[in-house]
Formats: structure tokens, sequence, C-alpha cells
């Protein structure tokens, strides 16, 4: 069969438990486009024994008619999940070297439910970035291109590896993280799906923390209905992770009928920014009209607040930051710095650190440990936790008004090339979030969804927010959206 | 609000990153642009706004105080850079 690797999960799935087709020969299939694949360079640390050693036992299991819907999946694993005796860097030069002794919960229930690790995937350093170019193993690359040159494209981030495999058919799907953006944004500069889900909804124990109080794991998949599946088997709740939510987790696929007829679908007036380009305002229309002709109701809602999400979460991510990555110290785990004769341990911390962290990291360390320090906590840090409040109450008071959904666009721009934002200041880097950072301070579920290309021929996506804990109904306006939009298009094979 | 060289060295301090003094204007600079777009969170009235603690309301849960892991000495000091008989050694810290 050609083109294993280019399956979808409910497809494979279900040819497997036909017999069609086996997990060892998706896996293999995976395993030959990742080696053809080292030019996009989103897999950082390939497992192939690994691999084929959970093939073949998904192989047996499937055969003995115990299959869960994930079994025999090969998949990409984000660098930033622990993965037992597996490089877990989080791409990063301080945790060189480091194997963890233990399995991240997320990648533990898709281990269980009989997935497949393939290899570890390429990310911004410590997920802090919106164009993998922060990471220690060098950027990865989109296999998009634009249509009249070369330029090599940025796959977003931070969830940059996983979106570039994804999209270039090197596993069926991969896992992702989200603390402002980083699944939403890399799937739409790659033309695929992502979710994050309601804070709580998945595990975070044994994902390597940013910032505890916005990060959630979620599914990076080459559809709406695979991100349904593979969530379904990331979520639930973990003892391990006090803020893990002890609720039932519904058949997310069960809920995707693609009937959106009398549901609520508001349209934020902030998010229509100044400088927009046309063609994402075009392209929200465009999903504004595909709504409502399958029968939504669509409204204009106002989020007041909407401006001030971008400056509360450059204080309230670094400051969360400066305390998670204190961790790293040169003491336990990972690299430390070379001494000199006569160093003491303040310079093997200090040495370490400044060797080990790359310069984003460094800055944003350096930012929380500012906002949080005596004289500043009460104008930065507490400051920006008011207005996180009043975040979350706008949506609370839209979804009060009986608002089902929020449509907006997921970026500001399609993917741009890599390096183009290099002599820019930190501060234009942040502005790619700007649309998918409020829902992180809200703890709201959101997806993104390919809806178009522009006028080169790249992915836009749009992104749909729902209410906490309703990911089913919010994936079920995303699978109408995908049906109207009908978006296909895969990138040329160029790598 | 200005940070000036002294400031971001203190800082780099706190953090325990090593910046040398070359590169102190720069990440001076870096952090006045940075801090300059946060001040826009003061055009925003939280008079009586509650600093937000949990995002999503929930109760933590309680279990009973008992030991519930341990005795992995071998795994915790697995991936140490430098351990030895039985712990994590670092430069000397006492005289």
């Amino acid at each position: 069969m050609a083109d294993l690797n280019g399956m979808k999960i409910a497809a494979a799935r279900d040819a497997m438990r036909k017999g069609d087709v086996t997990s060892v020969e998706l896996t293999e299939a995976c395993l030959a486009a990742i080696d053809g694949a080292d030019a996009l360079n989103a897999v950082v640390h390939k497992t192939p024994e690994i691999a084929l050693e959970q093939a073949r036992a998904a192989d047996a299991r499937i055969k003995a008619g115990d299959a869960p819907d994930m079994c025999g999946i090969p998949l990409g694993i984000k660098d930033l999940f622990c993965t037992k005796g597996v490089a877990s860097q989080a791409a990063s030069n301080i945790l060189d070297g480091f194997k963890p002794e233990y399995e991240s919960t997320v990648t533990r229930q898709l281990f269980e439910s009989g997935a497949v690790m393939l290899g570890k995937l390429n990310m911004d350093e410590f997920a802090m970035g919106s164009s993998n170019e922060s990471s220690a193993y060098g950027n990865a690359v989109n296999p998009w291109r634009r249509a009249d040159d070369d330029t090599a494209l940025t796959p977003g981030g931070s969830s940059g590896g996983s979106a570039s495999a994804v999209a270039a058919d090197l596993c069926l799907a991969a896992t992702g993280t989200d603390t402002g953006g980083s699944i939403r944004q890399p799937a739409a500069f790659t033309g695929i799906t992502g979710i994050k889900p309601t804070y709580g909804r998945c595990s975070r124990w044994g994902i390597v923390a940013y910032a505890s109080s916005l990060d959630q794991a979620g599914p990076m998949t080459k559809d709406v209905r695979d991100a349904a599946i593979m969530l379904g088997a990331m979520s639930g709740h973990d003892p391990m992770d006090s803020t893990s939510a002890d609720l039932a987790v519904p058949d997310f696929e069960a809920m995707l009928t693609g009937d959106v007829r009398g549901k609520k679908i508001g349209i934020p007036r902030e998010y229509h920014m100044d400088g927009m380009p046309d063609e994402i305002e075009a392209l929200w229309a465009e999903g504004r009209k595909m709504l409502a002709d399958a029968g939504a109701e669509v409204v204009d809602i106002s989020l007041p607040h909407t401006k001030y999400a971008l400056p509360a979460y450059y204080v309230i991510a670094p400051a969360e930051a400066s305390s998670n990555l204190a961790r790293y110290d040169g003491v336990r785990f990972g690299r430390r710095a070379t001494l000199a004769q006569g160093d003491g341990i303040t310079e093997m911390y200090e040495k370490t650190r400044a060797e080990g962290f790359g310069p984003e990291v460094q800055r944003r360390i350096m930012v929380g440990t500012y906002v949080l320090s005596a004289g500043f906590y009460d104008a930065y840090y507490n400051r920006a936790r008011k207005v996180r409040t009043l975040i979350k109450k706008d949506f609370e008071d839209v979804f009060a008004t009986g608002v089902d959904a929020i449509l907006a666009p997921t970026t500001p721009s399609a993917a741009f090339g890599l390096g183009e934002m290099a002599s820019t200041d930190p501060v234009q880097m942040y502005l790619n979030d700007v649309f998918t950072i409020t829902l992180n301070l809200a703890g709201l579920p959101g997806v993104s969804v390919p809806v178009g290309t522009n006028a080169q021929g790249l992915p836009l996506g749009l992104q749909l927010i729902g209410r906490p804990w309703e990911e089913g109904d919010l994936l079920n306006c995303a699978y109408a959206l995908e049906q109207a939009a009908g978006f296909v298009s895969k990138p040329a094979k160029w790598w | 609000m200005s940070i000036d060289q002294g400031t971001a060295a203190k800082v780099a301090k706190l953090a325990r990153i090593r910046v040398d003094a070359e590169d102190l204007p720069a990440l001076a600079q870096e952090f006045n642009d940075i801090l300059g777009f946060i001040e826009q969170l003061n055009e925003v009235d939280v008079e009586g706004v509650e600093p937000m603690v949990s995002v999503t309301p929930m109760r933590l849960k309680r279990r009973v105080d008992v030991v519930t892991d341990g005795g992995q000495q071998d795994k915790v000091l697995k991936n140490a850079p430098d351990a030895r008989e039985g712990f994590f050694a670092v430069p000397k810290v006492v005289e």
C-alpha cells in the first residue's frame, strides 16, 4: 500500500482492525519518511527500535481483539515530554544528556493505549518561542514554501517540530504543548489541526514545565476527527498533577456530527487588529460565512481586555518560568559548566545557567526575576494577575449570553521566513501569539483548523474557542468548519 | 521605569545567570523594551479586582499523609553531572 505514512489516525485504526495493514508496516513507512526528511530537522531523537517493538506489540494486541483507538498509531513526541530512557531535552543545552527515569502521564497513557513512538520532535527551547528558532537543535523547517520562492519558512513554535512532522507525513500525529499558542500557531502555519484543551484536561506531570498555570498538552493531527480521537487518549484525571481535573472524558469522536444548527458563534470585534493583512480578514469573513451557511447563528461580541492579554502574559509566564527553571542548577540533572580552579557553588550555578540556557530563555528568566523582585511584585505581577481575572471574565460574560464558541484568526499572518524576525526586538515576535494567548490566560479550549491559503499558497488557519470542558462541542464546530472549508492541500515535497 | 546597567546586573545575579559586563547595556535595553510593552497594563482599572490564583476554580484534592514514594536513590542520582557515594556532589560550600 502506497503512502502509509500519509494516513490519518481514523483510517489507519480502521484498516488495522480489518487486517488491511499492520502497525509494523505503518511504522516502517514513517521511519523511512523520517530518514528522508533530515532537511526538515523535525525529528531530533529517532527511536526506531522502540517504535518497532511497540508496533509489534500493537499488532499482537489488535489481532487479539483488544485494541483501543490509538493502538498501533505511529506518533512523534515533542521533546518537552519526559520519555523514560529516551533523551528529553526540551530543546535546551542545559538538559543535554538527560534521560528521564520516568514517563510523562500523557505519553504513558498514549503508549498504554498502544501508540508507537517514532522519536522526539524539535521545538523552541523550553517551549519559549513562536518560530522554533530558539532550539538547541537548530530550527525545524516548514514543509510548505511560498509559490514563488524557495525561502525556508518557520513551522511556527514552540511545537514547530510537531507541526512540521505531521504536515510532512513523517508521523500520523504528534503531541504538542501550548502555553501561549504553541499548538495552534504552528498548526495554522503548516495546514494541520491542533487543539489546546481546557486547562486541567491533560495531566502536566512529566512535561517539562514552562509556565505551570498556562501549560497544556494537546494533539496535533491531520484533521479534526484525529484530534478528537487522540485527545481522548491523552486526557483524564491524574493524581500526580494537582491541577488535573477529576472529570469524565467524553467520547469526543462520537460528538462529531457536523451539525451546528442553532449554535451561537461569537465574532470578537477586538480581534480586528490594525495592520492585519487583508487575506486574514478575508479568511475570517469566509469562516464566518461557512458557519452561518451551516446553520449557526453568528453574532458580534466584545472581549474588551483583549489588548492587555499579551502584556499580562509577558509578566505571568516569565514569572512562572523564572521559578520553574530555577531547578536547572547543574546539580541534579543535565549539564554542568566546566569550572575554574577556585570556583564555588555560586560560580557553578551562574556559569552552568549562562552556558546552558539560550538567549530567549535567559531573557524570560530575568524578566520573571525582575517582576517578582521586592518592590515590583505588586506593580507587575499582581497587576498582571488582576488583568488576567478581567480577561477571563470577558469570556465568561460572553458565554453567559449564550455564545457556544468564538471564531477568530489563529495567527496575524502566514508562516514567515526563518531569520526574518531576527533583527526585530523580542516584542515583535511576541505579537505572533496575539490571538492565541487570551485562551491560555482564561484556561479555555481552542482549536486551529486549516481553512484556506494565502496568495502565495501558504496555509492559513482559523481558531475556534470553546467553553471550559466542552472540547467535544468545540471539536464538532471545528468539524463543521473543516467540512465547509474542504482544505486538502499538502506541501509539495522538496526535502 | 528605566532599567540601568546596575539593575540589569542585579537581576542577572538574582537569576544566577552570568552576564559579561560588555553585554549589560544590550540586556538593559532589552529589559526596557519588554517592560515598556508591559507598562500598558497600567491603563487597566483593576480597582477591587482579585488577582487570579487558579484559572479553573477547583478544590485541591487531599490524600492521607503517608509516604507514597521513595527508595530509588539510584534513579534519583542517575542523571546527576557529579554523584558520589550516593550523594549529589558540588563544589565545596563550607570551609
